[in-house]
């Protein structure tokens, strides 16, 4: 097997559980994303395939050879932290050609590595300058060009984009992609955020309270989250639920809502359900004739900009509503909420999916999306 | 309660400041309302930091003058202005309990336990507090200690402002949900002055009914989330609001129409009448939201490349090549993308005009 392997992986740390039962290929050449909130393990994991600590069970091999008591000196790995770790003394060239120096590069193709890749991080300006002279988007910059430089086997970044500006993660965010594109390694990324896991796409690994929940291409597990609890790390704003049931030809939201079983919903057997909405598929205005309604309450109305995000509650259930455009609603007003039915997510009452809108459409936007070179291997 | 004035404020960390240059800020004239809700919005290095400084006592600015309620403050301590602050980090006793976490700032003036059993417990029912009381702080989770730092600006009742200084960094974003409503729900209640620095466009406009617009020390707009979004009065306004940026193109005007590269966009009769009077570079600016892409031909619309097609879930963000520039367009879920080439239409309505750098009104 070429790549990455982690066979069984298990790490407790003081009797608590960190990691369990985690069982993932790599493929070279392959993008993957871990994503997760915080202390879901995903560090841990990261550190495991640097080699930094050891698993307490299970083994982990790179192109078949099994290196799990092998240190972090002795791997091909570079690793990108959230927090910026450059050596203060030194110039940002310095920085960059530090891990060459020790390889004992000679210096000719030393000094080409490093101008190369400072161009490519768009710092080729600032060689000359400490880091202290930098602004944070410009040393986490020039702490991923020092990864990049090593052109390790294994690259790991670390929510590498947490601590920039907003408008720097956006730009920097895109190029990262590209760069990974033309990368021959293979690329871990772990991310507390969504929209930054499906911009950069590849392969995600969505990980929570220390176990894989579901992994494959990215926009794939988006539109199709195996479980409830997937659901939810994998939607910002919150993907909103509410009680539903089968009942012979119906399909009823809260205890009202009556929806015909048309397209994805065909076949569902009677019993208790949970109907997932993503907050972008509720709107404010009627979008089709076959809309249902629901009334709710308004609790608070939020503006950024392009968008509204409106709080609301329909009966003892709250709900989060997205739309495109501006429409400021009064705090206590009674407004009805619509969505189209062909895009419930519908879950059994253990939280397993059993119906989601669109397979077939969403197969195409797969498969328009994925860079060729990079497809699955999990 | 106060209102807040700031009294041709300028500020430079430099001990001769030369030029203009040397000013982290540069001249601010304005003024905040008793009881609203604002932002400080701007890249790192705008000045958003020393301005709220300089609100808060931390900092006195080399010129101008501070005013609370038209009284001058300028030199006064932060303990002497009846402020709170809110830090990007957590800041409260580890150690002790949530309960006296809360009671603490009003122990320390002195005033009787009853009373400060009585607003602690108050204030730990508004931020949903209460079921951790008797709970260590320490063991708590980031968002809950956050809540505890508001906490203890919002058990003294005479506190005037509430300053926020990037509250949700370390935040996890389903939870900035949860937390942004409730300093929402908390202000529509209390109805105190805060003030919310961030460089985060959708915290800022989210939380604030007016935002300023910093950049290199200098206010580039102030108003609200509307206004920014739909008449950015400057490109950078423009660029850092929105996601992605306003387009711009390099344009030249000719009748009604701006042309470059060959190309050439109606524009609405009266904006092209000022444009033709203006003076310095030219730009024509568009949101992402209203650039339309088709994929047939479009009468008075322009050829365009498609480059990549970026899923975000609840949208996709469209690259698209026309001539040298790039641009992108943000098209909702579910709606088609053509392949390969698309025709762009600019509605007039929503196609601005900008020279050297300033919106043509």
């Amino acid at each position: 097997m070429i790549g990455l392997k982690l066979e069984n992986i298990e790490k407790t740390v003081g009797g608590k559980m960190h990691l369990t039962g985690i069982n993932l290929n790599f493929a070279p050449d392959s993008l993957n994303i871990l994503l997760g909130r915080t202390l879901a393990g995903k560090t841990s994991l990261l550190r495991l395939m640097a080699g930094l600590d050891k698993p307490s069970k299970g083994r982990i091999f790179i192109n078949g050879k099994d290196v799990t008591g092998v240190s972090v000196r002795k791997r091909s790995v570079a690793m990108v932290y959230q927090q910026f770790i450059n050596y203060p003394s030194m110039t940002v060239y310095k920085n960059i050609a530090s891990a060459l120096i020790l390889k004992g590069m000679k210096k000719a193709e030393r000094d080409h590595r490093v101008r190369e890749t400072a161009k490519m991080l768009n710092i080729e300006k600032l060689l000359d300058r400490l880091p202290s002279e930098l602004s944070g988007g410009q040393q986490q910059r020039v702490a991923i060009a020092r990864a990049l430089v090593k052109e390790a086997h294994l690259l790991l970044l670390d929510e590498p984009l947490a601590n920039l500006d907003y408008k720097l993660r956006e730009g920097l965010r895109a190029e990262l992609r590209d760069i990974f594109e033309r990368r021959e390694s293979i690329v871990v990324y772990t991310t507390t955020e969504p929209t930054e896991a499906l911009m950069l796409g590849g392969n995600i690994v969505v990980i929570d309270e220390g176990r894989v929940i579901q992994s494959g291409l990215t926009p794939e597990v988006y539109h199709n989250p195996a479980t409830m609890k997937v659901a939810e790390v994998f939607s910002d704003p919150p993907i909103n639920y509410m009680d539903a049931s089968v009942n012979g030809k119906y399909l009823y939201i809260g205890k009202d809502i009556q929806v015909s079983l048309d397209g994805h919903l065909k076949g569902l057997s009677s019993g208790d359900y949970q109907v997932g909405i993503r907050s972008n598929h509720l709107f404010l205005k009627r979008k089709g004739a076959n809309d249902v309604e629901l009334k709710v309450r308004v609790e608070l109305s939020e503006i950024n900009g392009s968008q509204t995000i409106t709080h609301v509650h329909h009966k003892d259930t709250s709900l989060v509503v997205l739309d495109e455009g501006i429409y400021p609603q009064k705090i206590g007003r009674e407004i009805p909420v619509f969505v189209n039915p062909q895009v419930l997510f519908i879950f059994d009452s253990a939280g397993n999916l059993v119906a989601s809108p669109g397979k077939d459409r969403l197969r195409w936007d797969v498969l328009k999306l994925a860079p060729d070179k990079k497809t699955a291997h999990m | 309660m106060a209102t807040i004035q700031f009294n041709k404020v300028a500020h430079s960390y430099l001990r001769n400041p030369k030029g203009e240059f040397d000013y982290a800020l540069k001249y601010i004239n304005h003024s905040w309302d008793d009881g609203g809700a604002y932002a400080l919005l701007g890249p790192s290095g705008c000045g958003k930091t020393t301005l709220l400084n300089i609100v808060s006592g931390l900092l006195i600015p080399s010129k101008g003058r501070v005013l609370y309620n038209d009284r001058d403050v300028t030199t006064l301590p932060p303990e002497k202005r009846n402020i709170a602050q809110v830090f990007q980090f957590p800041v409260l006793y580890d150690t002790m309990t949530v309960f006296n976490n809360l009671a603490f700032p009003l122990r320390n003036r002195g005033i009787p336990e009853e009373k400060v059993k009585k607003r602690a417990l108050e204030v730990a029912d508004l931020l949903d507090l209460t079921p951790f009381l008797n709970k260590r702080a320490a063991g708590l989770t980031a968002d809950a200690k956050q809540k505890i730092s508001l906490g203890r600006g919002l058990v003294r009742k005479d506190v005037s402002a509430i300053l926020f200084d990037e509250p949700l960094t370390v935040i996890d974003p389903y939870l900035k949900w949860q937390l942004r409503r409730k300093l929402k729900e908390i202000h529509e209640q209390l109805k105190i002055t805060f003030i919310y620095v961030t460089h985060d466009q959708v915290e800022a406009m989210t939380f604030a009914d007016q935002v300023m617009v910093m950049n290199e020390g200098e206010i580039l707009q102030v108003g609200t989330p509307q206004d920014l979004f739909e008449n950015p009065e400057h490109t950078f306004v423009g660029y850092f609001i929105g996601s992605p940026g306003m387009n711009f193109i390099l344009c030249t005007i000719e009748e009604n129409k701006a042309r470059f590269n060959g190309m050439q966009i109606t524009l609405n009769e009266d904006l092209a009448e000022r444009a033709r009077t203006a003076k310095g570079k030219l730009e024509l600016g568009i949101r992402p939201m209203y650039l339309e892409i088709h994929s047939q031909f479009l009468e008075g619309g322009i050829p365009g490349k498609i480059k990549t097609v970026e899923d975000q879930g609840t949208c996709k963000i469209v690259s698209l090549i026309v001539n040298d520039n790039i641009l992108h367009a943000r098209v909702s879920e579910g709606k088609p993308i053509p392949e390969k080439e698309a025709w762009l239409r600019f509605p007039p309505q929503r196609t601005k005009l900008f020279a050297d750098g300033r919106l043509i009104q």
